[in-house]
């Protein structure tokens, strides 16, 4: 396919965007539910209820990040190599996290034995808290901007990815994927398990919006070149609109017991977050610092227009095969957890 | 150890162990689609409680496959982020074709498969099953166009010199099409259903030993031996081609798997040996002039041997050649025993000849190995290149990642493994001592609708 005069690096770098949007909007309920899991449900039923509300779906959503990866890979390989070999330990344990969260939620139920059962909910638990953690750290690396050298490599150590605006934003991500998780599991859960699910999304949000704001005069006071982009394109801030109008939307959903549109709400609400943070560090993609010079922008690491346009053809003949039958399965699986014998 | 040594060690580790899971998948998705066809047409409940049976087991396998393939993509970018650069235009499309078209459709119908079966029809149920199946298989393409293309770089140009130099795509079709990429699909994936069908003969023949759920136990096996006989089979045609297209693409990696030295016709071929690579000699059991009549239809056609090969462009010999023997030895074992059971099975003696029985107990470790072999012999009889003739492996390094980091990673993925794999063979071996369940004799839900009971289970 002839794109023409499309600017491809543009639109491979909203596409990785959205790409990773679909990750943490849907991988980010269920690692949310994660997160809740050792909190919210005691009883082993409860946490039955909890991994089957995200049994049929969690695989699919994992395969988000794994195509966001692809994608990355294959638009943006210099940004690829030099983040994942720079961040080396960090994704190491991001991987650990992941893979003992996938199979503790496939093991745990398939065994009786109580400390069968302890070890894989911690496993789980854990997992999920240590993956959403990473996840917001890494963003908030990229943000910040992590030291590039004249090769286009990482020049920076294992803790200096620690830094307070980084941990920031990690605990940010822990407190929106907690929060988001608590809205799925009260579309999913009945009864009085719902009703402790429902008593725990308000003091989410409000942590949520706390340490959001936070996060945000960090931006304002430390990482000028995020207000630059704003103060460049003022209509950006447009996009803080809805995001504020869904939040607020989603306690009063909640009330009315409406829980699929406080999902939806939340669901807005993130796609908002990720796009004014796709719009505020573009064209960068790694954001250099001391040296801005040598950072990674969406064109001087690219691949080829030819492998681009390639991809974009790929793109836009699988994923609206893949969004209509991931709407199909979830519409095939609505409805409030029923345990069976097939079940976690 | 230096850091080469440590990385290729460790991806050669998680690839290995990742590589136990897939080729189950693949296998049993192929024999899931069977019997659900079985189960549509003839509406016997056996059936039925074979496809719920064998979805349990495979819901096993396709879990640490998925956990333990992430690691395989994280790696490119973590341990051989250089190799990543100058690949990432050619090889990146094949692994985003591979994440959009067959991860999304594997993982989205599997919901279905694993826990629809209340949910929606038969029909459903059974295309759902088509596309977990078809998926696992266009994973398969994906992964190993991308290898393949390795092995015999087609369809591209270099663009920039010395350290920034990259490949660059030209022609899509000639990267996926790439000489060597057909003859290694067809070939790796009938060695997955040889995975999956042993593994199903093999639980089979247990209950048989044990005098257990006998017609479950017999279904499973017609079906298994149906599949096992057929790939071992097709394994022998497609390993052939492909052994055909290394002698002509990959002359270095051709002579180390059969540790031919002088260049020349008449070459012979080794049935079993033993190589040394200081004094340049294979000794051993050899057929004369088999290896020039294998290659290329005549025995007169010479084969280039390793000394016209440059010392540093040869892989390590012997190594390559046994693994190459290993997989080869085994594969024919995997014919005999196939014809042997099935011809057994139709004269119906199978059941009482327990040596068999317990031959075909073990017979799963047998396309386990050869696969594992086989992919060794592969990659180590490329080295020392990582893209042939291209990139060297040593080339291919992440840039700012110590040997220390990498020591970090091998200890945390060899605790994380041994425990994987010990869970798994303890659930698998709950799920085989428990058996398939009664219950899924008499289908209930939607599968019952329209579903007559078959005078057996009724009675």
């Amino acid at each position: 396919m002839n794109f023409g005069s499309l600017d491809l690096h543009t639109v491979w770098f909203a596409l990785v965007g959205v790409l990773f949007t679909g990750y943490v909007i849907l991988d980010g309920f269920d690692l949310g539910v994660g997160v809740l899991h050792l909190f919210v449900a005691k009883r082993d039923e409860e946490r039955r209820v909890f991994l089957n509300a995200i049994g049929p779906v969690w695989d699919g959503n994992e395969v988000w990040l794994v195509t966001g990866g692809g994608a990355l890979f294959a638009a943006f390989p210099n940004v690829y190599a030099t983040v994942f070999s720079g961040f080396y330990l960090a994704f190491m344990a991001l991987l650990c996290a992941l893979i003992f969260r996938a199979v503790a939620i496939e093991f745990r139920s398939k065994h009786p034995s109580p400390r069968w059962r302890w070890f894989w909910d911690r496993s789980f638990a854990l997992g999920s808290l240590a993956s959403t953690l990473l996840i917001g750290i890494a963003m908030g690396n990229i943000a910040w901007g992590v030291p590039i050298d004249a090769r286009g490599e990482f020049a920076g150590s294992f803790l200096g990815l620690l830094h307070p605006y980084a941990l920031l934003m990690g605990v940010t991500t822990v407190a929106l994927f907690a929060m988001h998780g608590a809205i799925y599991l009260g579309l999913k859960t009945e009864g009085e398990l719902q009703a402790r699910v429902r008593a725990r999304i308000n003091p989410l949000i409000i942590a949520f919006i706390l340490s959001y704001v936070l996060l945000t005069l960090a931006t304002l006071l430390y990482v000028p070149h995020v207000t630059e982009a704003f103060r460049r394109e003022p209509w950006f801030f447009a996009l803080v609109v809805p995001v504020v109008l869904a939040i607020a939307n989603i306690p009063r959903e909640v009330n009315r017991g409406r829980e699929f549109f406080a999902f939806l709400s939340s669901c807005a609400a993130m796609a908002g977050l990720m796009a004014i943070f796709g719009v505020g560090n573009y064209p960068y993609l790694v954001y250099s610092q001391p040296f801005p010079e040598h950072s990674l922008t969406a064109f001087n690491s690219a691949s080829s227009p030819k492998t681009l346009g390639i991809m974009l053809t790929i793109a836009l003949i699988g994923l609206p095969v893949v969004l209509a039958y991931s709407v199909s399965i979830y519409w095939i699986f609505r409805g409030k957890v029923r345990l069976d014998k097939m079940s976690y | 150890m230096d850091i080469l040594t440590l990385s290729r060690l460790q991806f050669a580790f998680t690839i290995t162990f990742h590589y136990l899971y897939p080729p189950l998948s693949i296998g049993l998705g192929v024999l899931l689609v069977a019997i659900e066809a079985l189960w549509l047409k003839t509406k016997n409940p056996l059936y039925h409680q074979m496809a719920r049976f064998w979805t349990k087991v495979f819901a096993l396998t396709f879990a640490i496959g998925v956990a333990t393939g992430i690691v395989m993509e994280f790696e490119f970018g973590t341990n051989w982020a250089t190799y990543s650069r100058y690949v990432g235009d050619v090889f990146g499309s094949a692994l985003a074709a591979e994440g959009i078209f067959a991860f999304f459709l594997e993982s989205g119908f599997l919901a279905v498969l694993l826990f629809g079966w209340d949910k929606v029809g038969p029909k459903m149920h059974f295309f759902a099953t088509c596309m977990v199946a078809l998926g696992a298989h266009f994973s398969a393409i994906w992964i190993i166009v991308a290898n393949s293309w390795m092995q015999t770089p087609a369809g591209f140009h270099i663009v920039g010199e010395g350290l920034h130099a990259r490949a660059e795509i030209t022609d899509f079709w000639a990267m996926v099409f790439n000489p060597s990429s057909m003859d290694r699909l067809s070939h790796t994936v009938v060695g997955a259903w040889q995975a999956g069908a042993w593994l199903m003969v093999s639980i089979g023949a247990w209950y048989l030993l044990r005098k257990q759920h006998r017609a479950f136990a017999l279904a499973s096996m017609k079906i298994g031996l149906a599949l096992s006989l057929t790939a071992s089979v097709l394994t022998l045609v497609t390993g052939d081609r492909s052994a055909k297209g290394v002698a002509r693409n990959q002359p270095a990696k051709f002579a180390a798997l059969e540790g031919h030295w002088e260049t020349g016709p008449q070459a012979p071929l080794h049935v079993v040996g033993w190589v040394d690579a200081k004094t340049e000699t294979t000794r051993g059991l050899a057929l004369p002039g088999m290896l020039s009549w294998l290659a290329y239809g005549d025995a007169a056609k010479p084969v280039t041997g390793l000394r016209d090969i440059p010392q540093d462009e040869r892989p390590p010999v012997n190594f390559t050649f046994q693994l190459f023997h290993l997989m080869v030895a085994i594969g024919f074992t995997m014919i005999g025993l196939a014809l042997w059971a099935a011809w057994a099975l139709w004269r119906g003696t199978l059941e009482n000849s327990r040596p068999l029985l317990w031959l075909l107990v073990i017979s799963v470790l047998g396309p386990q190995i050869a696969n594992q072999a086989g992919w060794w012999a592969a990659e180590v009889g490329r080295q020392p290149w990582i893209v042939y003739k291209l990139l060297r492996t040593s080339q291919g390094l992440s840039a700012v990642v110590s040997a220390n980091q990498v020591v970090t990673s091998m200890v945390m993925f060899t605790g994380v493994y041994l425990l994987l794999f010990a869970a798994f063979v303890f659930l698998l071996n709950e799920k085989i001592q428990h058996g398939p369940d009664e219950t899924d004799l008499q289908p209930t839900g939607k599968h019952a609708l329209g579903f007559k009971p078959a005078p057996e289970a009724a009675s």
